[in-house]
């Protein structure tokens, strides 16, 4: 066992741990933080993507013990004062999910996208959506959300 | 799935993670990135009994200059390669190629050294480090070695790094002024090349003056194509570069899996290297 301190959407948790538990399952079977799935075995899917100390990670590809004394936001910690992220908005409104299995990695890797570039172009959001998959949506309202979220008119 | 069950150290400095090593054994994995590593730990095809993670020394991250040479420590994340002027302006190959890697989350936590020392033929950035003759530097106990790129890659996953090795830092002769392209096939945005191919062109009045080619998945190790190289020499003009290309595959043994036959692979290396070498040498 090893003991962690790590700091999960504003809490700070002491834990000791097996150096082999995955951070996902820290967040989901240890502190009930079940908004971040599980999707695939290979990290290909993208599901389980959090923020660690300010950069997108996927968190079935990094130890608990890894995350030891850093920051981990994930897609619970995204709204502030009962008001939804404006990512969580534009989701909702421009029907950017339909089973919503991938819809917290992908919020999270479009939140590191804007916080790069705020004003991306539809090429750019499909860029960094690489390592997102969507088996419902054909991805084009999942593009036209976070154009929205940017603040950016949405035509099409 | 759940990995296998195993201890957990993190050293403070090389000299420390050289000794836990060097203690440990054969049954020690290094722990950099992380992200071949922990998909190998979840499918149960490792089960190292110690995992060393470097994650924490500071020493092996960033990125210096130093007369001609680039020095990039082994924990710096293909992400701070990508974005790094120096990297860019002095080897814009290595930076070009490292963003078609993965997708930006394993960017961010993938590193350089971990992608040079897991070796996979279908990696980018090992026919990349070859095409720019770098030297590859490892620490063991008994102090520093430099090992030539082409050393380096000794079969499929395998290096010449030893069980109580880290390799530290890689150094990569500049290549100002020379033109640049890595042309990679691969089926879907996040893949792994089919083939890849990296190629560095240096113009003279006109024609190619020298020309390097590193093959991505072409064998069990990255490759270069020796005779295109040569047969690039003096080329001015599109249709030598197409003759030059028809050789890529000479000497290569391209692998057979469900993406693609030896064939289509060795037509393929014909094919990206002529676009590769056309785009590097301003001849598009
Ligand atoms: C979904 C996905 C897609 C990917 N696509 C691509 C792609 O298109 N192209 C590509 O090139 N790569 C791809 N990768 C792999 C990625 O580039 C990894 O970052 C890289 O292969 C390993 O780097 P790492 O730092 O994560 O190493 P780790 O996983 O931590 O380690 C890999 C191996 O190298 C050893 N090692 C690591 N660092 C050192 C060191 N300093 N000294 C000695 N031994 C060391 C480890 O013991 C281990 O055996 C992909 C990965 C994923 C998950
Ligand atoms: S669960 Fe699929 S990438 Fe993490
Ligand atoms: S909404 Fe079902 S996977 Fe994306």
């Amino acid at each position: 066992m090893t003991r962690i301190s790590v700091k999960v959407d504003g809490t700070t948790y002491e834990d000791e741990v097996e150096p082999r538990l995955l951070l996902v399952h820290y967040l989901r079977d240890r502190l009930g933080l079940t908004g971040t799935p599980v999707g695939c075995d290979t990290s290909n899917c993208g599901a389980c993507t959090v923020d660690l100390d300010g950069e997108s990670v996927k968190s079935c590809s990094v130890l608990a013990v890894q995350a030891d004394g850093s920051e981990v936001t994930t897609v619970q910690g995204l709204a502030r004062d009962g008001e939804w992220h404006p990512l969580q908005s534009a989701f909702h409104e421009r029907h950017a999910l339909q089973c919503g299995y991938c819809t917290p990695g992908m919020i999270m890797a479009a939140r590191d996208l804007l916080r790069e570039n705020p004003d991306p172009t539809a090429d750019d959001v499909r860029q960094a959506l690489e390592g997102n998959l969507c088996r419902c949506t054909g991805y084009q309202n999942i593009v036209r959300a976070v154009l929205a979220a940017s603040g950016q008119e949405v035509t099409t | 799935m759940i990995p296998p069950a195993f201890e957990y150290a993190r050293p403070a400095s090389v000299e420390e993670a050289v000794r836990t090593l060097a203690d440990a054994g054969e049954d020690a994995k290094v722990l950099a990135g992380g992200q071949s590593l922990l998909p190998l730990l979840r499918l149960r095809l490792a089960f190292p009994e110690l995992v060393v993670d470097i994650g924490r020394i500071p020493e092996l991250r960033g990125i210096r200059e130093d007369e001609g040479t680039l020095i990039i420590g082994a924990m710096t994340s293909h992400h701070d390669v990508i974005r790094d002027p120096r990297v860019r302006r002095h080897a814009g190959l290595l930076a070009a190629a490292t963003a078609t890697v993965a997708d930006p989350a394993v960017r961010h936590r993938g590193t350089l050294g971990g992608s040079l020392a897991h070796a996979d033929p279908a990696g980018d950035l090992p026919a990349v480090i070859l095409a720019l003759d770098a030297t590859l530097i490892a620490e063991g106990p008994a102090g520093r070695r430099a090992i030539p790129a082409r050393e380096f890659f000794v079969d499929y996953l395998q290096t010449a790094l030893h069980p109580d090795e880290l390799l530290v830092e890689v150094e990569i002769p500049t290549v100002d002024g020379w033109g640049f392209h890595y042309e990679k096939f691969h089926r879907v945005a996040q893949a792994w090349a089919v083939v890849g191919v990296a190629a560095l062109v240096r113009r003279d009045n006109g024609h190619i003056a020298e020309a390097r080619i590193g093959l991505t998945n072409m064998g069990s190790t990255p490759l270069r194509a020796a005779a295109t190289e040569e047969a690039l020499v003096g080329a001015a003009a599109p249709g030598a570069v197409q003759r030059a290309a028809e050789v890529a595959a000479d000497g290569t043994h391209p692998s057979s899996d469900p993406s693609a036959s030896p064939a289509y692979r060795a037509h393929l290396a014909q094919v990206l290297t002529k676009r590769a070498v056309l785009t590097a040498g301003g001849m598009g």
